[in-house]
């Protein structure tokens, strides 16, 4: 065999796409609002928007240039509420989400990987844990674990998200782990380490990644719906979103002319969780390297 | 673990087993298998699906499954026990003295790294390169491969890359680490037959250019006509006929060897020729008979061979073995020999579309 028929050029060469599809103006959209909520969040004290714990009108006022998106039943800013609302809403969330993937999400890639007694283990527990409804779980503790704080409501919601995160990032690191670049990173001569976060991390990012951002927004829901139940910080020491709709609540179903004080909180936390999924979702595309675009 | 003299055979295999434990009962993938394998030496395994060339390949890398398997017999890698190693001390001969072609392109290279970095990686762990060495590394072996344009194929993501390309890429990371064992699991078998010929030849080109030995499974009898120094047929786990790939072709003993010859297309058949094909199915492992598992199938069966298992018995030339009751005459296999084309259809068509400047491969078959 002669080196010229070794290096014959082979005809079957691809050209690599130059150019990736741009993201498009309706993310960068999604992604402002985010930013927006974040630095309304993290930020709120400073921006000069009225003081949202204080009586400044007469209640249940519509919108105006003082108030721009109105005032709820005992006088207090709704803007300023529902901007500060995003503090609590947003820290439950990503700490509950922190906690889930932490353990979840770890314990899920070490029990595919490694298979035996400790995936028998945590697979079990995991199942046990979601053949009951979280949210009764999470109303029981709650109810007896007073009083209801920060810190309480991410641990609790977070450990609860612990098996549903297990149960993905499980299933997507055994998907994984059968293919034949593992075994073939494994001949080379890679460490388990090395598989771990070479070969299988990557791989199992993307699934992680669109189930953390469902994940922030159903917490976001998910507050809303312990707020509801009371079960959630009470209201008078921070607004959350689901706490702002509790409230208006009774407003608006004596006197359906108050409209704004439940459309705009509820309409935050819409917009929010849209723009967070459809950030995610154009994101894990753009980065897609698995799909060939044509 | 011991180290033997050099000029030993690269690979000793002593009635190597390798059974799944299923739910049904034990199954004898591969059922006492014994070779030898020469340095610098080309092997072919070939058989139908399921005769277990596969798992024989695997447990021959230590890479069988760790539950519900077990592996008996031995097999001596350049002077190192396989069965029974843990991954720690097989870790120690992955990569440098065996490497593997894995069959399918499509799902060997992880699709999230760089073709490059990929190549790159066992460079990186094994012989502890820099990472600009590596690179640089990679690049070269991107070109030895036939790559075009190597340099900027490095950042190739491999959906970027066609099939081809992809099995270049998988040959380059095997051959990274300058193997003596390259074992090449039907290394083709994902391509097309224009792409086959001209893996095949690379192949073969680096394998004369690198003095390794490399053992070839597959099921596509043209693939090894041409490439091997020596063939083992397989049935049912078992083999049934091994020798020079000559004896092989032309004196096979084996009447299953025969009939997968039969089943092979030809250019020398006037066209429209209907292809022979073997009458049934490879036989369920889980319930073997205790005679020769080919029997239900041969047309050449008697009664003794549904009663006693034929052993490997020595034929006339040396080193070729076969195991049957009722062997085909010595010298039968004039069925070949009038032809003075190819075997197979890859060979011929790649002669057809692509001319080689090398025309041994064809022309004078089985002379090798």
């Amino acid at each position: 065999m002669t080196e010229q028929s070794i290096n014959e050029t082979s005809p079957e060469v691809v050209e690599q796409p130059e150019k990736k599809e741009p993201l498009g103006v309706f993310f960068w959209l999604c992604l402002s609002w985010l930013i927006l909520v974040a630095v309304g969040a993290i930020f709120g004290n400073l921006l000069p928007i009225p003081d949202p714990n204080e009586m400044l009108s007469m209640p249940n006022e519509g919108m105006s240039a003082a108030h721009w998106l109105g005032t709820d039943a005992l006088g207090r800013d709704i803007f300023s509420r529902i901007v500060i609302g995003s503090r609590i809403s947003l820290t439950i969330s990503i700490g509950s989400m922190a906690i889930g993937f932490g353990v979840g999400g770890t314990l899920g890639m070490l029990a595919a990987f490694r298979r035996g007694i400790l995936d028998l283990v945590a697979t079990s527990i995991a199942f046990m844990f979601l053949a009951f409804p979280s949210i009764i779980g999470v109303i029981a503790v709650l109810s007896f674990w007073h009083p209801a704080s920060l810190g309480k409501i991410t641990l609790v919601v977070g450990i609860t998200s612990i098996p549903l995160v297990y149960r993905v990032v499980r299933a997507a690191t055994l998907a994984t782990a059968s293919k034949e670049y593992v075994t073939a990173a494994k001949v080379m001569g890679a460490r388990d380490r090395r598989i771990l976060f070479r070969e299988l991390l990557p791989n199992v990012a993307p699934t992680a990644l669109s189930f953390l951002l469902f994940g922030l927004a159903t917490v976001v829901v998910f507050e809303g719906i312990l707020a509801f139940l009371g079960l959630s910080l009470p209201p008078y020491l921070a607004p959350s979103w689901g706490n702002l709709i509790n409230e208006s609540r009774d407003a608006i179903t004596s006197t359906p002319r108050n409209w704004f004080l439940i459309v705009f909180p509820s309409l935050a936390l819409c917009l929010f969780v849209l723009c967070l999924n459809f950030v995610g979702d154009r994101l894990r595309s753009y980065f897609d390297v698995t799909e060939v675009k044509l | 673990m011991s180290y033997q003299n050099q000029t030993s055979d690269l690979l000793v295999v002593e009635n190597l087993t390798t059974t799944f434990n299923t739910a049904r009962g034990p199954l004898p993938a591969v059922g006492g298998v014994s070779f030898t394998l020469g340095r610098n030496a080309t092997l072919g395994v070939v058989g139908e699906s399921g005769s277990g060339k596969t798992v024989l390949s695997r447990t021959i890398m230590g890479l069988q499954p760790r539950v519900n398997v077990e592996v008996g017999g031995s097999v001596l890698l350049d002077g190192h026990q396989i069965v029974g190693a843990t991954d720690d001390n097989l870790r120690e001969i992955w990569g440098t003295t065996v490497a593997m072609i894995f069959q399918d392109p499509m799902t060997s290279l992880n699709p999230v790294t760089k073709v490059g970095k990929q190549i790159g990686e066992s460079l990186r762990i094994r012989l502890g390169m820099s990472k600009a060495e590596a690179k640089t590394r990679a690049i070269e072996l991107l070109n030895l491969v036939g790559i075009s344009s190597p340099a900027e194929r490095y950042d190739a993501f491999p959906t970027q890359l066609s099939g081809g390309m992809r099995q270049r890429v998988m040959i380059a990371i095997a051959l990274a680490c300058n193997p003596t064992l390259l074992m090449a699991d039907e290394p083709t078998t994902g391509l097309d037959v224009t792409i086959q010929a001209q893996i095949l030849n690379l192949l073969d080109g680096l394998q004369a250019e690198r003095q390794m030995s490399v053992m070839l499974v597959t099921h596509d009898l043209g693939v090894v006509a041409t490439r091997t120094d020596q063939i083992i047929v397989m049935y049912a786990g078992r083999i049934v006929e091994m020798g020079s790939t000559r004896d092989v072709f032309l004196n096979h003993r084996m009447p299953y060897t025969r009939a997968l010859l039969e089943s092979t297309p030809r250019v020398s058949n006037p066209s429209h020729t209907r292809l022979k094909t073997i009458p049934g199915r490879p036989p369920n492992l889980l319930k073997l008979q205790q005679g020769c598992a080919f029997a239900p199938r041969c047309s050449r069966a008697t009664e003794q061979c549904s009663i006693e298992r034929p052993l490997l018995q020595p034929a006339a030339a040396q080193g070729h073995m076969f195991a049957c009751w009722n062997p085909l005459d010595s010298g039968s296999g004039d069925i070949q020999r009038s032809s003075n084309v190819a075997v197979s259809a890859p060979t011929t068509l790649s002669q057809a579309v692509t001319p080689q400047p090398t025309t041994t491969e064809i022309g004078d078959d089985y002379e090798r």
